[in-house]
């Protein structure tokens, strides 16, 4: 076998270019896909919890509670508020009895009373379903009950759920709990039957601080996603690879 | 091959297509790839309307105000302007058809929620005005003294 100089030279350049062409170039798209693919939609929900106004009252949780028909003693809620006490021994107290729903009245944690002169910082973080870009509880569902909408919020059909768990295995926020009355997987949908009538979540509707708000990610006018867009903000557990989308200012490296 | 061999692969085929018939009947017509693809968007189409069409509970300070114009003025030029009205008065659905389903919340602790003092620095906890439970007329109710409407103002 011969080969010249020039034929090896074209070989080795064709077959280097042919080798870097990415698999991704030849897949096909079904026709759903290509469906989405050209018409972009226009709304995206997302949400901002500024963690620095919080100051723990938990109205957000009762009014939630009430909203959505989540039994009101029932130790599940669709949306907390947690506590971190960091003290100056360098241990953080963390705390959510009732997931924050009668708000916090008392320096006790855990039944501790923690001496306030020990105290480095202490703060309150909301916490409510980060309705991911790859939700991990949607891809686990073994019957399609859960899944996506167009704008971006993961609902849950009550009537398709077996109630299986898995998604709430799945969920590495923990936000979703089994509903004690429908007997099927619950979770935060941002108050999915008020923002498409236009009203707020009622969490944001019942927060005097404005320490949540709620934003459409793909409207630049929109004054929350401005903030989201031009703040520093950080989101929950960014390391899963699920591309939550509520985004929080003032998040402190104790939160979990 | 004999036929007492393939007579349980009959009912096995014969078990299977009952099942193929029964997903026709019992699967929705309306359920299928609805999102961006099968992973995510595998589901019942109707279900999403069922979702918009859950009640909503808390009406907001525009439903209170179209009757308690007074009440909601007063509020406005208050400093608890940004506490909604339903955070104590309760949800205003089925009001006013109901008007006992409306129970205001007069509690202490409704109160203290935000006015319990917590010594937390760099929280705007500490900020808000606030008292000391165990020290500031225990178990008498705030609205015995202060107008909710307009806390500066004395009911007294």
């Amino acid at each position: 076998m011969s080969c010249s100089r020039r034929d090896f030279l074209k070989e080795a350049v064709g077959g280097t270019l042919a080798s870097v062409l990415p698999l991704s170039a030849f897949t096909f798209l079904s026709t759903a896909e290509a469906k989405a693919a050209i018409a972009e939609s226009t709304l995206r929900w997302a949400f901002l919890v500024d963690t620095t106004k919080c100051v723990g009252c938990g109205l957000c949780v009762k009014a939630c509670k009430n909203e959505n028909e989540i039994p009101y003693d029932a130790p599940v809620t669709r949306t907390w508020v947690e506590r971190y006490v960091v003290t100056k021994d360098g241990t953080t107290h963390i705390d959510s009895p009732m997931g924050g729903r009668d708000g916090y009245t008392s320096m006790e944690i855990d039944g501790e009373e923690i001496d306030p002169d020990d105290i480095d910082k202490a703060f309150f973080v909301p916490k409510l379903c980060n309705q991911c870009d790859n939700p991990a509880c949607v891809q686990v569902c073994p019957v399609g009950a859960t899944y996506q909408t167009n704008d971006g919020v993961v609902l849950v059909d009550r009537d398709w759920c077996i109630g299986c768990g898995y998604c709430i295995m799945a969920c590495p926020y923990g936000v979703r709990f089994f509903h004690p009355v429908h007997k099927v997987a619950d979770k935060c949908n941002f108050c999915y039957h008020r923002i498409s009538k236009g009203m707020e979540p009622a969490c944001v509707e019942c927060c005097s601080f404005g320490a949540r708000r709620l934003a459409n990610i793909k409207d630049p006018d929109d004054p929350v996603t401005k903030i989201i867009t031009t703040e520093r903000v950080a989101v929950l557990k960014d390391e899963y690879g699920t591309k939550p989308h509520v985004f929080y200012l003032g998040l402190d490296a104790n939160v979990r | 091959m004999k036929w007492h061999v393939l007579r349980p692969l009959w009912v096995a085929i014969g078990l299977i297509g009952a099942i193929l018939v029964a997903r026709v009947f019992l699967v929705p017509d309306d359920f299928g790839v609805h999102g961006r693809n099968f992973t995510y968007g595998y589901h019942r189409l109707g279900n999403i309307q069922e979702w918009k069409d859950f009640p909503v509970k808390y009406q907001g300070r525009e439903a209170c105000i179209e009757c308690h114009d007074e009440n909601v003025e007063a509020l406005n030029s208050s400093t608890h302007t940004a506490v909604e009205c339903e955070n104590c008065h309760g949800p205003a659905i089925g009001h006013p058809d109901d008007v006992e389903l409306l129970a205001i919340d007069t509690t202490r602790d409704l109160c203290l929620r935000c006015h319990a003092f917590l010594e937390y620095p760099n929280s705007d906890r500490a900020e808000l005005i606030s008292i000391v439970d165990r020290r500031h007329r225990r178990r008498k109710e705030c609205i015995a003294c202060h107008d909710p409407h307009d806390p500066t103002e004395s009911t007294r």
